[in-house]
């Protein structure tokens, strides 16, 4: 355990990575989520069913065969990004983005289609609608499963350790293999560290909810 | 139609048989040394130690490594690993009057040596097991049978041509190994891996410069692959591969150390080295003095 607190630097480095990786990923499958939910409700039937096909292709793909994908196969089909942090960031966005869509797609069937026809009727696009009327209404009823899913995506980083980044589960396995005498100390070291990370991310969607609560 | 049944049958089993007949191929053909069992090794045993146990139930359960050619390797067609390590635990095995077949594998990887070993799980954990005071601290380690050092793999023509070389460079080896933090000590990125055969993918595909770990298991690699890959600059650390046996049997590290001391006489132990690690083109070394067991 000591070897742990002297090297406490290396701890907490290990952990912004997984820091980085969370936040970079989130923004980005948020984001190409949040545009495959679009495609998937909207009227253009090719991008709806670009939408599903991705859907389906990716979210029955574990997690582990997507970076197995990017880590490897991809460098054979010369294919490279020579980038290790950016290459975690794809594999983990492709994967995320699949259920970010799912999850904001519920919120947005859950606004009745009342709605989607008043906003019609007073001629908004269906750009407009969307903007103005469907996701602000979707967005509140988001954030449970989205939270969920960024809480996913924190613990799915770890997968990362096995392709060449050095976070924090990456870290305790070299912590774990010099110290065999304190495994149970290090183990409950790093999940608390996740702990908080996990904790930081239900309070923050706690707070969002707290303050989109519909006055009823 | 019945006519197109009876032929699809047909296909199915000449499919079925020659699926068999591709199984089949696969095992045997393995080199390894013939061990002699010892017959009535109990006797040789005082009662209430853990090696007559052993001796007179017939069986013993061995740890190694799966993955590291040379050192304990199991390919997907074969029932047995092969390497050194296997090699030891069926010179081991056989003292105990225990015939190869009898010894029953288990696969370790380096996180579960010392869980295994104190569950026990497994009798003996031979798997590349680098004798280290921390582990000590709480499992036993008889030996050394094997004194190996970290060594650089590299791309034929490599810029790399020592380990002053890679400051700065993406090298690779198994997430969490001793060699990973010897390397990022040096200033190069660490890259961990799952697989030694997945680092050496990235190797050759030219993503990682590098890839690092005991020069035995490097070897291993270089000599499946001599076109493209060699291994570069002297051993920079000090691997002394022991037998792990659990503290709750403190009379296993006699037996060990003299049945390791017999082999190095008898030549059993140089056969075995030349019939794994010496295929890569390494001359026999001369076998390691042996550390003494506390009383």
């Amino acid at each position: 355990m000591d070897d742990v607190f002297s090297n406490f630097d290396l701890v907490l480095k290990a952990f912004a990575l997984t820091i980085e990786l969370l936040v970079v990923s989130a923004l980005t499958s948020l984001v190409l989520g949040t545009l495959l939910a679009a495609f998937r409700v909207g009227p253009i039937s090719v991008l709806a069913k670009a939408g599903t096909l991705y859907v389906n292709l990716v979210r029955n793909t574990p997690l582990l065969m997507i970076f197995i994908f990017v880590f490897i196969a991809m460098p054979e089909l010369e294919l490279n990004i020579e980038n290790f942090f950016v290459k975690g960031c794809l594999a983990l966005t492709v994967y995320t983005s699949a259920f970010v869509c799912e999850a904001i797609r519920s919120g947005i069937n859950s606004v009745s289609l009342g709605q989607a026809e008043a906003s019609r009727a007073v001629g908004f696009t269906f750009v407009q609608s969307m903007r103005h009327v469907i996701l602000p209404q979707a967005l509140r009823a988001v954030v449970p499963p989205l939270a969920s899913v960024l809480i996913a995506l924190a613990k799915n980083t770890s997968v990362a350790a096995a392709f060449g980044l050095l976070e924090a589960t990456a870290r305790m396995r070299y912590f774990t293999n010099n110290n065999a005498d304190a495994r149970p100390e290090i183990f409950i070291t790093f999940a608390i560290g996740y702990i908080i990370i996990v904790e930081v991310l239900s309070a923050g969607a706690i707070g969002l909810e707290r303050r989109w609560k519909v006055a009823r | 139609m019945r006519f197109k049944r009876t032929k699809a049958l047909l296909v199915a089993a000449g499919l079925t048989l020659a699926v068999a007949a591709c199984g089949e191929a696969g095992t045997g053909g393995s080199e390894s040394v013939d061990v002699e069992v010892t017959e009535n090794a109990a006797e040789n045993f005082e009662d209430g130690t853990r090696m007559k146990e052993l001796a007179e139930s017939g069986e013993i359960t061995i740890g190694v490594k799966y993955d590291q050619p040379g050192i304990g390797f199991k390919s997907a067609a074969s029932d047995t690993p092969e390497g050194i390590d296997p090699e030891m635990g069926k010179i081991l095995a056989a003292s105990l009057g225990i015939a190869p077949e009898d010894i029953t594998w288990k696969e370790t990887i380096s996180d579960n040596r010392e869980p295994f070993l104190q569950s026990g799980e497994v009798d003996l954990v031979i798997a590349s097991y680098s004798i280290t005071d921390e582990r000590r601290q709480i499992v036993g380690q008889a030996g050394p049978y094997y004194v190996t050092g970290q060594q650089l793999l590299v791309k034929k023509g490599s810029d790399i041509k020592s380990v002053d070389d890679i400051k700065g460079q993406e090298v690779c080896s198994v997430t969490g190994s001793t060699s990973l933090d010897n390397v990022e000590a040096k200033g190069a990125n660490p890259r961990g891996f799952d697989t030694y055969s997945e680092c050496r993918d990235q190797v050759l595909n030219g993503t990682v410069e590098a890839m690092t770990t005991d020069g035995a298991i490097l070897l291993g690699y270089a000599a499946e692959d001599p076109e493209e890959l060699e291994v570069v600059g002297e051993p920079f650390s000090e691997e002394r591969y022991g037998v792990g046996y659990s503290k709750d049997y403190p009379e296993m590290c006699q037996w060990i150390s003299d049945t390791l001391q017999e082999s190095y006489d008898n030549g059993k132990w140089a056969e075995a080295f030349e019939a794994t690690l010496g295929k890569s083109g390494v001359e026999t070394p001369e076998p390691p003095a042996l550390d003494p067991c506390k009383a």
